[in-house]
């Protein structure tokens, strides 16, 4: 009796298509580029700002052009699964444990869920959306 | 009287006849409540018995037949033939580990990464006997007791696309044990485990899918024991580095 | 074995994770009203200048980019890694060193204001 061990190889590039599980996860790690790259929009927001009224005004110009819509339209529904992806786990990072029993994760979920939409509407609001 | 026929595609390697997996197609009739380890049972008894596998309890508890099914981790013993009906089912042995032969994998990369996290009590002193055994309330066993769990089918490893990745990887159910102890009311062992699992090659390869967690037929939640050594292991890092660590033990 | 100096950046990590899920898709709404030529009163240069000027809107503001940067480097380098680059380090210098840099500027550019 020999062994030979068989070691089945997996594509580094590609291991992500092959399943639906996996595909997802890369897609929620990929989201983080769309929150850097806004990162840097209110960076070059923030030197506009610094410089006047005159290139603030240009950066508001700026914001309207195709490039920027369509990065607006891409970035919008990636940002929002990053944050309901983050959430969804927040209670495996961070169990409360009350008296003998851990709080159930769906109460630590919700409540990231419940301060997360209303502090969204009141920067609605204070912004003047409505 | 049989109620239902399966086809199970089975992946066959005989290291000494084969230079690579193939696969072989068997048709067992089953019973309704059949597991698909059964209909595995069923091939070897009936059908052909140069079948190489590993089961022992067929109840969950020992651990030693998870294999893919369809794709997935699980344990044969839990995975009921009737969700697999009028398709053929791919059994294969467990990814991420070589194939020892046929469904059966080396898991010897896991026994020795399970060994380097110390999973065992660890007591700076050990208290005389005569002062009696170490107590702990309700409330401090339920800190690890999901933990306890685990039985080690590694089906969290076929599942992590880190470990698939980084063979380095320590790994879900090995740094879950840490863990288990780590928050143990009795351990004093944290210093000492974070030398293996605060490494890159410890928590810090973990990307957090949560697939271990979610193909855990135990429940056990790797990816949750993960997440929190990671903050620990940030607020340890911080506090040794700002002189104020508790030091190796 | 010896210890990893991840949790450095990891902090940076988690805390721009939890900040970004809370505040960044709000953020983009308000953006994309701007790109369709509607700001809302707030982007208005007096009352944006106003908010940035006062030193609580600044250290909001440095946090937020900050922080989604360092958040986006971090989880990129994962990300990368799992798209079959191997070139580790060369992608985490770039990727941290542009976090640096840009917590820099968004600190020199907010004083200014």
């Amino acid at each position: 009796m020999s062994r030979r061990p068989y070691v089945r190889r997996i594509s580094t590039t590609t291991w992500y298509l092959k399943k639906k599980r996996d595909l997802v996860h890369m897609i929620q790690e990929l989201t983080s580029l769309f929150v850097g790259i806004y990162g840097i929009l209110l960076l070059w927001g923030v030197k506009a700002l610094s410089e006047g009224p005159e290139a603030y005004g240009a950066f508001l110009e700026a914001l309207t052009g195709p490039l920027s819509l369509a990065f607006h339209w891409v970035a919008f529904p990636l940002v929002l699964y990053h944050a309901i992806s983050w959430f969804n786990v927040t209670h495996k990072a961070m169990p409360i444990q009350r008296g003998e029993e851990f709080l159930p994760g769906k109460y630590i979920v919700g409540a990231h869920y419940v301060v997360w939409i209303g502090f969204s509407l009141v920067v609605l609001f204070v912004a003047g959306v409505f | 009287m049989s109620d239902l026929q399966l086809e199970l595609e089975i992946l066959r390697y005989d290291p000494e006849q084969d230079q690579e997996p193939r696969f072989q197609t068997y048709s067992v009739p089953c019973q309704e409540e059949w597991v698909v380890l059964d209909a595995i049972n069923y091939v070897k008894d009936h059908i052909d018995s140069t079948l190489s596998y590993r089961w022992s309890c067929h109840m969950a508890v020992c651990g030693s037949c998870g294999m893919m099914i369809d794709g997935e981790p699980k344990l044969a013993c839990k995975a009921f033939v009737r969700d697999y009906v009028n398709k053929t089912v791919r059994i294969e042995p467990l990814a991420n580990f070589p194939i020892e032969r046929d469904l059966v994998s080396v898991l010897d990369d896991f026994m020795n990464k399970l060994r380097r996290v110390k999973p065992y009590l660890i007591r700076k002193e050990e208290k005389p006997l005569s002062e009696g055994e170490y107590r702990q309330t309700p409330a401090e066993l339920n800190k690890y007791k999901q933990y306890t769990l685990c039985i080690n089918c590694l089906c969290c490893y076929a599942a992590c696309p880190q470990y698939a990745l980084i063979p380095e990887f320590i790994g879900p159910a090995a740094l879950t044990m840490a863990h288990r102890y780590n928050q143990d009311s009795r351990d004093q062992g944290r210093a000492q485990r974070e030398e293996e699992t605060a490494s890159h090659e410890g928590v810090w390869d973990c990307a957090f899918a949560d697939a271990c967690s979610l193909v855990c037929p135990k429940h056990v939640d790797p990816a949750s024991a993960l997440q929190q050594m990671k903050i620990t292991s940030t607020v340890d890092w911080y506090l040794e580095h700002l002189g104020m660590g508790g030091k190796k033990s | 074995m010896a210890k990893s100096n991840k949790p450095l950046v990891w902090g940076l990590f988690a805390a721009g994770g939890t900040l970004t899920a809370f505040v960044t898709p709000v953020l983009v709404y308000v953006t994309l009203m701007a790109a369709y030529g509607d700001p809302p009163a707030a982007l208005d240069y007096e009352n944006i200048q106003a908010f940035a000027a006062n030193w609580l809107g600044k250290l909001a503001l440095f946090v937020v980019i900050s922080l989604s940067l360092w958040f986006a480097a971090h989880r990129l380098r994962t990300a990368l890694h799992g798209l079959g680059l191997r070139a580790d380090t060369a992608i985490a210098v770039a990727g941290y060193g542009i976090s640096a840099v840009g917590t820099v500027l968004a600190a020199y550019y907010l004083v200014q204001i």
